[in-house]
């Protein structure tokens, strides 16, 4: 973005939101309390869910935070089309797909789902936060990018 | 009799969650910190206990969510709420498309836009101006976005700055968010 545009001004305006949003981003990828949801799922399923929205820069980044969480058991989950062998870790992986592709076919009987291999409940809003966040973020960087390429 | 509400409407229904909310009496102290920077009109509503499971993630989300649609200047808070109202259609949050498209309804003293919206969805047909900030929001709101620059022109076209159209960006994102806590924890009851 070139320094000085309208839309760095703008931006800066806007440099709480920012804030904030890169707060979020450590509330849901490298939370102090990770729950039922390791570090290394998280990122996983955060590169997963870019993959899916088409947005390989932060794809990348999250790839970072695999490497860099070094699991190898959930480092794979990051490229769709890929499973886990555990029934646990499948579900959580099957509702993180439709939270980002399809999230309006959301229904109670997932939620059941999750629960009957064993995902608690908090776990289940951890879950719902991660793909709400990520979500989120591809969003904002998609719409800058299309903002910034403007005029 | 309790029922589920299937269809758009701007009577605000109730939302019982899926999952068993944070219990007050046993809420940890992050907990009850993170509830704290809520406002809520009478006491703390299922949906923010249900939250409270993810205490780190709600003491953030509420003040980034208030600042997006309430914060000063930049694009109107009525078209900040249409552009949370696409996003809604879209992703099919029938209670968050309830409160905003209300809230649309009181700032603007209008109610044909968001019937228009609520009876045709995406195909709505509205004023040259809020069609662009509606267009827009939903093309931002599918995954993955299909949002073109042709449609960020159309929002220089109307008229809108920049700090407008981030404003924009931001509502609708923040309801790609909303949405997905809202829709997929719970679901939206006749009051």
């Amino acid at each position: 973005m070139r320094p000085g545009s309208a839309l760095a001004d703008a931006l800066a305006k806007r440099a709480e939101i920012l804030r904030l949003s890169q707060a979020a981003h450590d509330a849901v990828l490298v939370p102090r309390e990770a729950g039922g949801l390791s570090h290394g799922l998280r990122a996983a399923l955060a590169a997963r869910m870019a993959r899916l929205n088409r947005c390989p820069a932060l794809a990348r980044h999250y790839d970072t935070l695999v490497a860099h969480a070094g699991e190898p058991t959930t480092a794979p989950l990051a490229e769709p089309d890929t499973n886990a062998t555990d029934g646990r870790t499948a579900e959580i992986v099957r509702h993180a797909d439709r939270l980002t592709v399809a999230p309006r076919e959301a229904t109670r009987a997932h939620v059941d789902a999750l629960r009957e291999a064993g995902v608690a409940d908090p776990d289940i809003v951890r879950l719902a936060e991660l793909a709400a966040f990520v979500n989120y973020q591809v969003r904002v960087i998609a719409g800058i990018a299309l903002l910034g390429g403007m005029r | 009799m309790s029922e589920v509400v299937h269809t758009f409407t701007t009577t605000i229904p109730r939302w019982r969650p899926y999952v068993v909310p944070v219990d007050l009496a046993t809420a940890s102290e992050q907990q009850r910190a993170a509830m704290q920077v809520t406002p809520s009109n009478r006491g703390i509503s299922a949906y923010v206990l249900t939250l409270a499971h993810d205490p780190e993630s709600l003491a953030v989300r509420s003040p980034l969510f208030n600042l997006i649609m309430y914060g000063r200047d930049g694009l109107a808070a009525s078209e900040r709420e249409l552009g949370a109202v696409a996003a809604s259609v879209v992703n099919r949050c029938v209670y968050c498309a309830a409160v905003h498209g209300s809230r649309f309804n009181s700032l603007t003293k209008r109610t044909d836009v968001i019937e228009a919206v609520f009876t045709n969805g995406l195909e709505a047909i509205l004023d040259d101006h809020l069609q662009v900030i509606f267009d827009f929001s939903a093309r931002l709101s599918t995954t993955p976005p299909a949002v073109t620059a042709a449609d960020a022109q159309a929002l220089a076209g109307i008229g809108l700055d920049d700090l407008e159209c981030l404003d924009l960006v931001l509502s609708a994102a923040i309801f790609g968010w909303a949405n997905r806590l809202m829709h997929t924890l719970g679901e939206p009851m006749k009051a």
